[in-house]
């Protein structure tokens, strides 16, 4: 009983640790404050929220972010599902060198990462940009994608391919009507992942995005001259929406499993 | 009959191909962007040169040199910082994550979300959050004035500690995490074997869950050791100048002064320290595949 209540309370202290800066970012978005800097509290306001798009540059930047995360999470899953495939179903030469090639990236410092790509986009001569940013992004999401789509596959019954093939079912029908619905909720975890590491990216953006504006870059922008609190509306929506769409995968992914036998 | 073979064989070897066909897209990449920019960093780092006349390769190592010397500071800051938010991180993740697995019995899974879901918030905005919690005229700094931790001139903002608050808070969920699934694996028979064979719940942590949630601790504590020895945004949002790591030498190197070999040079220092740092680790506490 007494250890019952030790652990409420450290989980109680835990969690609430890890929520008192989501409390203030939330919060200062209804800051009433009058100066530039927004880090002291002078009083709730609902201006910000009325007109979140009012600063120059941020829309923009918001909108560069989030086609950004669609697309480097859609190729990278992608790509992500294709070497999962093979790391699961098939024995070949070359595995362990292909493990070691997904887990290099993971374990470097995002720092080299993105300085090395650098230094590459230089020699080769490629303006920085939208695009470039784009290849570092899908780089990245890469081996978390195999990673988060193999864990699913590792899971599940070859039998029933089997049994398509035994139907006559060609490979490619086979893929498209057994293994992907089963693999589905990999790849949709997958692409969630990457998404979220996408919008999320700062560092590797910083080094290979030129004059290209995304909502990180334009909020690391804004701290030498104070982040206006729009910046907290997005934040909180951007957040917002992630949980609703976290949640919403889970619960559909709980009902599916009660359903199936 | 030989027919028959034929087109078996030729089955048997397009099959073979299909692994090398899965991957080639994504390998392709992988080696466009990961291991040609690496390639191209090491080279970067052995030219000499200057922005105006171009850099020329004459694989002079005098660039490297430099790190050892004039950035020994930064690289003792990026190690030190990086060590006491591992340290510390997995001081408070080990019993958040057990308390999680064998305390929470239904609400196990909604705990977990609790932990990820802070990870919304975007990086910067929460990092800059902290800046609102320590500062001086905050709650926690007058907190630990009250209770004399803090002298009555002393701040936490733009201190050492500031930066290392962030980086243990930042990197917290993902050291939890590897933790909680390793403990979670854990058969409870095991531990009613240990109290059966009267060992006592320390006894019983030290020989059979601590082993056991090893595998974790090791993930754990490397996705916390790698990125926060590379950070530099903590430093710049939370601390001084005088705690200066070496993600912000690389960074200003390459963006602001344009150095390019130096900036290469401890841009690959740093990566060789981290990986060899990894191996000794790995291969002393021993685990077999990190990746799974």
């Amino acid at each position: 009983m007494k250890a019952r209540v030790f652990y409420r309370t450290l989980l109680g202290f835990g969690i609430a640790y890890l929520f008192l800066p989501v409390f203030v970012v939330v919060a200062f978005s209804f800051n009433d404050l009058q100066g530039r800097r927004n880090v002291s509290w002078e009083g709730f306001t609902l201006r910000h929220w009325a007109e979140p798009f009012k600063i120059t540059g941020l829309s923009d930047a918001v909108l560069n972010s989030l086609t950004i995360a669609f697309l480097s999470a859609l190729i990278s899953t992608i790509l992500g599902t294709l070497i999962a495939l093979a790391l699961v179903r098939y024995r070949f030469r070359g595995r362990s060198a292909t493990n070691l090639m997904l887990f290099l990236p993971m374990a470097s410092p995002e720092v080299v990462t993105g300085s090395a790509l650098l230094t590459l986009f230089i020699v080769a001569q490629v303006g920085r940009g939208y695009m470039t940013v784009l290849l570092a992004h899908i780089l990245f999401n890469l081996s978390y994608t195999v990673v988060t789509v193999r864990a699913r596959i590792v899971g599940f019954d070859r039998h029933l391919e089997e049994a398509a093939m035994d139907l006559y079912a060609n490979e490619w029908q086979t893929f498209r009507r057994v293994t992907l619905p089963m693999i589905m909720p990999g790849v949709l975890a997958a692409f969630m992942l990457a998404f979220a590491l996408s919008f999320d990216d700062f560092v590797i953006t910083n080094f290979n995005s030129g004059s290209l504006q995304t909502f990180p870059i334009f909020v690391y922008g804004a701290t030498k001259r104070g982040v206006p609190p729009q910046v907290n509306v997005l934040g909180t929506m951007i957040f917002v929406a992630m949980v609703v769409a976290t949640t919403v995968f889970l619960v559909v992914q709980g009902r599916r499993k009660k359903a199936e036998p | 009959m030989t027919a028959r073979t034929d087109a078996a064989e030729r089955a048997d070897r397009r099959r073979r191909r299909v692994p090398y066909l899965l991957m080639a897209p994504g390998l392709i990449w992988l080696f466009l962007f990961y291991v040609l920019p690496m390639f191209r960093l090491v080279i970067t780092s052995l030219q000499e040169g200057s922005l105006e006349r171009g850099y020329t390769f004459t694989g002079n190592f005098d660039s490297y040199a430099s790190v050892f010397t004039t950035y020994l500071p930064q690289l003792r800051n990026s190690l030190l910082f990086a060590f006491g938010a591992t340290v510390i991180g997995l001081l408070v993740a080990y019993p958040l994550a057990y308390a999680i697995a064998f305390h929470t019995s239904r609400w196990k899974t909604l705990f977990l979300l609790l932990i990820i879901v802070p990870l919304l918030v975007p990086f910067l905005l929460r990092t800059l959050a902290w800046r609102v919690i320590l500062a001086d005229q905050g709650l926690v700094v007058s907190f630990l004035k009250t209770i004399g931790l803090l002298s009555e001139s002393g701040r936490l903002l733009s201190t050492g500690w500031a930066v290392l608050a962030g980086l243990v808070y930042n990197y917290l969920a993902f050291i939890t995490l590897p933790i909680y699934i390793s403990l979670d694996k854990i058969e409870p028979a095991l531990l009613e074997a240990a109290n059966d064979l009267y060992a006592t719940p320390w006894t019983a942590f030290r020989k059979v869950t601590l082993p056991l949630s090893m595998p974790g601790i090791i993930s754990g504590t490397l996705l916390t050791f790698i990125p926060a020895a590379g950070d530099y945004v903590n430093v710049e949002l939370l601390g001084n100048r005088n705690w200066t790591m070496m993600g912000n030498v690389i960074q200003s190197k390459f963006l602001v002064i344009i150095d390019y070999p130096a900036a290469a040079a401890i841009s690959f220092t740093l990566m060789a320290i981290i990986v060899t740092m990894v191996i000794i680790y790995v291969r002393r506490v021993g685990t077999e595949e990190l990746l799974t």
